[in-house]
């Protein structure tokens, strides 16, 4: 059943479809060791797309945000493997894990291609649209699946700081135009 | 010591730690789990704004009209003299949905 949910939160993840989620069984929760794994994954993956904007983008502000998000997502990870160390609990890979992965290295090759203000645009676009996506999954499935009360307030913070973020990248994006 | 001039110590002590503060008051307001609190004070010119960051991330004070743009490293506190009086909104600019207000008066 794991499956069949992690299929349907890698989609809405990846489409930005809250309605996707919305349609996923309240019977397939994720585990604990599962949800740690999903979050740790989702902030992996931020953080390589900050550095390759690090590498690549143009514009100052666009900078200052890709410096923004890794200095968060690794602060947060950093949270996250001290609390799944002290609960003793080994983050588990699972096919959502695996579908953001996948998708995201995609994203990543595709955005390689662009260059300057090309680049710019479709980064920002892309921070706003996964962060949106990923609070969806946050609030709808991943907090309300979470068994301990550490990791549910540890992703209740996450999602805060993903709030900003994404208001942080719509902000960014708005004055890109 | 003769007990009159105690007492005139004494009562200086406390004259002082009344109307000094009040004078000049230092403000603390914390910033946890990306929560301004509290979200609205009130304070007037002259007195000493403490921003209190317990969160592990950096966060910013910054004022919406730009009277000011205060960096909090991760675990530090900064601090901002009040200048000018009004009613004055300010966020995070890392995570904008962190908002609060200052009501300064003169």
């Amino acid at each position: 059943m794991f499956t069949r949910w992690s299929a349907a939160i890698a989609a809405a993840i990846l489409l930005s479809s809250p309605a996707l989620l919305r349609g996923a069984s309240a019977a397939d929760k994720p585990t604990d060791p599962q949800i740690a794994h999903i979050a740790y994954t989702a902030g992996v993956i931020d953080i390589t797309a900050a550095k390759q904007a690090q590498k690549k983008a143009k514009s100052k502000d666009v900078k200052a945000f890709a410096e923004d998000m890794l200095r968060d997502h690794e602060a947060v990870n950093k949270q996250a493997l001290a609390l799944v160390k002290k609960l003793n609990v080994t983050p588990e890979d699972n096919d959502t894990s695996r579908a953001l992965s996948k998708q995201a290295s995609d994203k990543l090759a595709e955005l390689d291609k662009l260059s300057g203000a090309a680049f710019d645009k479709a980064y920002v676009a892309n921070e706003v649209a996964y962060h949106k996506a990923v609070n969806g999954a946050l609030e709808t499935q991943l907090i309300p699946s979470a068994g301990n009360a550490e990791l549910k307030s540890l992703l209740q913070t996450g999602l805060k700081i993903f709030q900003g973020h994404q208001q942080h990248a719509e902000h960014v994006a708005a004055e890109l135009k | 010591m003769k007990p009159g001039r105690l007492a005139s110590i004494a009562l200086a002590v406390v004259f002082l730690s009344i109307v000094v503060p009040a004078r000049a008051a230092t403000i603390q307001i914390t910033m946890e789990n990306l929560v301004i609190s509290p979200a609205e004070t009130s304070a007037k010119v002259g007195d000493t704004i403490e921003w209190i960051n317990k969160d592990v991330f950096a966060h910013t004070a910054t004022a919406k009209n730009g009277d000011f743009d205060v960096t909090l490293p991760p675990k530090k506190s900064a601090t901002f003299v009040l200048k000018k009086a009004g009613t004055v909104d300010y966020y995070c600019r890392y995570h904008p949905n962190m908002k609060a207000t200052l009501k300064i008066e003169p």
